[in-house]
């Protein structure tokens, strides 16, 4: 698609639209198992035809919110409602979503095309109409050779591909993806990232995500919420998350960062500088509101986002200086790491243009790192 | 050669425990009946030599099998055994069943306890515990007792020495090896399951239904089996709880024994028991051995 193309479409943030009604709505959702709190005061709004990705560590709550979702579980406090209906007496047979399991949860005796046709059996479709949509299912996920199999005859990453297109095959109006593709091999995960955003498409089908996979989750969401400890950290597009993350938690925990720590000495209500060691110059980066003089915080940047050069760079808000203390070649690009004041380390990232042997750069050499004012954020929690 | 003589304890195990008694007891089926010690004919001489075996295989015969279709009281009691067993197999998977199924949805903690209450009748005698039966049954016993005594019946019912006591008995005997492979079943189980199955639109019954039950099969079969097979034989609760008019082929066998003291018949009797009890203790044999693969 091309530039001009995407903008004439409209663009798709429901959320910012205060007259969409959303398809999910969690209000103060707590749920405790014995005296552990799995979800934490939650509250959220899912918009139809989002993409929506949870993200977080293990054991963070994503698969309890799925489930309460699904209706396999049920909040301690707090509602859930999904299409302005409250959820609390729904059974999940009675629930126009569908779940994918983490655990795949295929039904062993029965084969790999029953178990796809077992949603569709229950609402009692023509025999016809629900071959013709097993097939359909299986040539997406291309098992078709495998359809009498048993799972247990499949290989894990076939029998995950069953899981989903069982999901899949009603169609419903949510669909809960529980790391739906974290065994399959990255061909085969990046083709049906593409297929799910496909089926998003031409469906209209809400997807709620689930994922240890960042670059996934940046693939295929429109919105990523970061959760930790059964809150939600932060809640926003793709590049938002990444390139504006909220706190420290989000920074780090997304791609790769340097934090820089030191105290505010300037701020405005979009920008704000930090002193952050003796005799260096004060680096500045966009903040979200103001923050006042003499606040600890912190200076996030990508290493992608940080020029390094030999020579000292002119005109440019952010420079510092250090000692590269190692290179890590990758392929289409190099990572270097830089010792600069206070022992601060800092990573750099280069495309290699040039080939290796004449790169400029080489261990202990004294460079210049430098980067706009508004490549980094500063944070204060 | 270490190898060799681990595989070979479990077939020395079967061909002296087994296969040994099994050749004597068909030895004996095809003699003759005798007033001798033992009471049958021919008794192989081992001192005449060769012509000694010669006179022995002459004198085996196929007669007693003959006799067991000429008089009907035999085919009678086979038949009669059969639909003892199949009744009572069935009456015992609907008890086990429920038995089962409410062992897995019990709270964790509480499952060695139902265990152990499962298996615990197995630490009496199993006569003493068949026997006590009689005091339960009785026409003056604790059931009729207890019915009069709440005012819901007026005449004792007659239970006892009927083929009711017998089911009774059956089913309270055998009903640990119904409910031990079904719990086995149903405890692998993944719960997981039945959440997809009620996510893809099933009622919990239905959920059941579809997913539950096909999943423990196998261990309804390993049950059935386990009951059936030995209830097809049983001697000991027709004796003690039937009456005089349950036929059931155990008994014939020892009255055969005993009281006719005509073992090559009564011999004929077991030979022709164990034939028809291969056929599902080979079905079972199978189901074990699906089962195991499946559990791969
Ligand atoms: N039935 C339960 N009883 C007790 N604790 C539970 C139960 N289910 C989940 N938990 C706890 O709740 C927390 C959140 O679990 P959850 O399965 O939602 O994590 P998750 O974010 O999906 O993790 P992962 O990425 O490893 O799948 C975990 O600490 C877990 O131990
Ligand atoms: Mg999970």
């Amino acid at each position: 698609m091309s530039d001009a193309a995407k903008a004439l479409e409209p663009v798709f943030e429901p959320w910012k639209d205060p007259s969409q009604k959303p398809l999910i709505r969690f209000e103060n959702v707590t749920k405790r198992f014995g005296d552990f709190t799995a979800i934490d005061d939650l509250t959220i709004n899912i918009y139809e035809k989002e993409f929506f990705a949870l993200l977080g560590p293990s054991g963070c709550g994503k698969t309890t919110m799925m489930r309460m979702l699904g209706g396999f579980e049920t909040p301690t406090e707090g509602s859930i409602t999904i299409d302005g209906q409250d959820m609390s007496a729904v059974p999940p047979n009675k629930r126009a979503v569908n779940m994918m399991f983490q655990s795949y949860a295929l039904f062993p005796h029965l084969s790999v095309a029953d178990n796809i046709a077992f949603g569709l059996k229950r609402d009692k479709l023509p025999a016809d109409q629900i071959a013709a949509r097993v097939e359909e299912m299986l040539s997406l996920v291309q098992l078709n050779k495998f359809a009498s199999r048993k799972p247990h005859q499949i290989s894990g990453g076939q029998r995950q591909r069953v899981a989903l297109a069982r999901s899949l095959a009603k169609a419903p109006k949510l669909l809960l993806l529980d790391e739906p593709l974290g065994a399959l091999d990255k061909k085969l995960r990046q083709d049906t990232q593409f297929e799910l955003m496909d089926i998003q498409e031409t469906t209209g089908t809400t997807f709620v995500i689930v994922t240890h996979d960042q670059e996934e989750a940046m693939t295929v969401a429109s919105r990523i919420a970061v959760m930790d400890h059964g809150k939600i950290v932060q809640v926003d597009t793709p590049a938002k998350i990444y390139e504006e993350p909220g706190n420290i938690y989000v920074a780090d925990f997304i791609g790769d960062v340097n934090l820089i720590k030191g105290k505010v000495v300037k701020s405005g209500n979009d920008h704000a500088s930090i002193s952050w060691a003796e005799g260096q110059q004060d680096l500045t980066g966009i903040a979200h509101d103001e923050i006042p003089h003499g606040t600890e915080a912190t200076l996030a940047i990508r290493p992608e986002k940080v020029t390094i050069s030999t020579d000292r760079p002119e005109g440019v808000t952010n420079a510092l200086s250090g000692t590269v203390l190692d290179i890590a070649y990758l392929g289409n690009m190099s990572t270097y790491v830089i010792e600069a004041a206070n022992g601060t380390l800092i990573k750099a990232q280069a495309a290699n243009t040039r080939r290796i042997s004449r790169r400029a750069i080489t261990w202990e050499q004294q460079v210049w790192l430098s980067f706009t004012d508004t490549a980094g954020v500063v944070l204060t929690s | 050669m270490k190898r060799f003589a681990l595989i070979s304890i479990p077939y020395l195990w079967l061909l002296a425990l087994f296969l040994v008694p099994f050749l004597i007891v068909l030895k004996i089926s095809l003699s003759d009946t005798e007033l001798a010690i033992p009471p049958y004919t021919p008794t192989l001489d081992i001192a005449q030599g060769w012509a000694g075996v010669r006179e022995w295989w002459a004198g085996l015969d196929m007669e007693n099998f003959v006799w067991l279709t000429e008089d009907d009281l035999y085919w009678k009691a086979y038949l009669s055994s059969l639909k003892i067993a199949i009744i009572s197999t069935v009456l015992t998977l609907l008890v086990g069943y429920p038995i089962a199924y409410g062992m897995t949805r019990a709270p964790d903690e509480w499952r060695p306890t139902l265990m152990m209450l499962i298996i615990l009748p197995f630490w009496t005698s199993f006569l003493i515990r068949v026997y006590s039966w009689k005091a339960i049954l009785s026409n003056e016993g604790f059931l009729n007792q207890f019915l009069i005594g709440i005012g819901l019946i007026d005449e004792p019912l007659v239970i006892l020495n009927t083929n009711i006591a017998v089911y009774i008995g059956i089913v309270y005997t055998y009903l640990p090896f119904m409910v031990l492979p079904i719990y086995a079943a149903l405890e692998r189980l993944d719960e997981s399951l039945l959440e997809a199955a009620e996510d893809l639109g099933c009622s919990r019954f239905t959920a059941f239904w579809l997913v539950t039950f096909p999943l423990s099969k196998q261990g309804i079969v390993a049950g059935s089996f386990l009951v059936f097979i030995p209830a097809m034989g049983e001697y000991v609760i027709p004796a003690l709880l039937g009456g005089s008019k349950t036929l059931m082929i155990g008994k014939v066998l020892f009255e055969e024994f005993f009281a006719n003291r005509d073992w090559p018949v009564a011999s004929a009797v077991a030979v022709v028991l164990l034939l028809i009890l291969i056929i599902p203790i080979v079905l079972f044999q199978r189901n074990e051995e699906k089962q195991r693969e499946a559990g791969k």
